[in-house]
């Protein structure tokens, strides 16, 4: 392992890192899964380090793609999504980041005193190829499995996130919520379809 | 770049999702700690194949089931936001006190 490489190692990892903390303590929502975005793609490079170019550059193409879906939906669901306002939206602070620093230190303990096999991958070993016959061949049937699990879960994301549920639509009798707390509904109102709308707060 | 230290930034990233995950009372921001743990746990199994496995094929057959289950993970968790926004507008976990509004 050369000098560069493990300088650009620890680059990666320091970026992964801060990246991956600031994405908690931003004001804005969509910088938020940017910066995201840049911890994925640090991984992704420590990959390519690591000798799996297929599974690092998956891994930034897939983020990519991932996190553009997320800041849309970053727009769609979160107020104050360009961040002009300070923005702290915790509960359980405290134990939070106690739990945080619990799994860290649990996982590097494990780690430590754990003594593992040193046994690295050839530096002419044709990874890709290897992987592509062990996804064709005997675990063909785990591959195709997560091909099924995909597809079901694009049905079962348009069941759940479609109007109309099985028992009518799924958005009848609610109201937007108020700007303020206590006020009027904001946007436009469902039409009341002569019903009296028995709306639940 | 030895196996200790990749995998001590697996267990950073962990922490900070595992942190991110509890504190966030916004559902996106939720998952966004959730996406952070695998994003740890992708690097620790890419690690270990890479320096401790020797290269069996099957390191990398576990980190793309780690991918697809990132993408069931973003798909259902917006499907159910969205499901859930729908009826009761709600978009911070402290509105789901109760399982029916």
């Amino acid at each position: 392992m050369s000098v560069v490489d493990d300088m650009a190692f620890w680059i990666f990892a320091l970026t992964a890192i801060v990246s991956g903390w600031r994405v908690f303590c931003t004001d804005s929502m969509v910088r938020a899964s940017f910066l995201l975005l840049a911890s994925f793609i640090a991984v992704g490079l420590i990959m390519l380090l690591l000798g799996a170019p297929y599974l690092g550059i998956a891994t930034i193409f897939m983020m990519g793609v991932e996190m553009m879906v997320m800041a849309l939906f970053m727009v769609m669901y979160m107020m104050n999504p360009a961040g002009l306002n300070p923005m702290v939206m915790v509960h359980q602070h405290r134990f939070s980041i106690g739990a945080g620093i619990a799994a860290f230190v649990g996982l590097a303990a494990v780690m430590l005193v754990t003594d593992f096999a040193d046994n690295p991958v050839a530096s002419d070993a044709r990874v890709v190829t290897d992987l592509g016959k062990e996804l064709l061949g005997d675990s063909m049937l785990i591959f195709e499995t997560a091909g099924v699990t995909l597809l079901a879960t694009m049905v079962a994301s348009v069941i759940l996130s479609s109007r109309s549920g099985r028992f009518g639509p799924a958005d009848e009798g609610s109201v937007p919520p108020p700007l303020e707390p206590g006020g009027q509904p904001a946007g436009r109102l469902p039409e009341e379809g002569g019903g009296h709308g028995h709306h639940h707060h | 770049m030895t196996l200790t230290a990749i995998l001590l930034v697996a267990a950073a990233l962990i922490g900070i999702g595992l942190y991110g995950t509890l504190s966030q009372q916004s559902f996106v921001m939720l998952m966004m700690g959730l996406e952070l743990m695998l994003n740890g746990v992708l690097l620790a199994a890419v690690g270990f194949w890479s320096l401790a496995a020797g290269g069996v094929p099957t390191g990398q057959l576990l980190a793309i089931v780690t991918m697809a289950v990132m993408a069931v993970e973003m798909s259902v968790g917006f499907a159910l936001i969205t499901a859930v926004y729908r009826n009761r507008q709600a978009d911070m976990t402290e509105s789901l006190g109760t399982m029916k509004h």
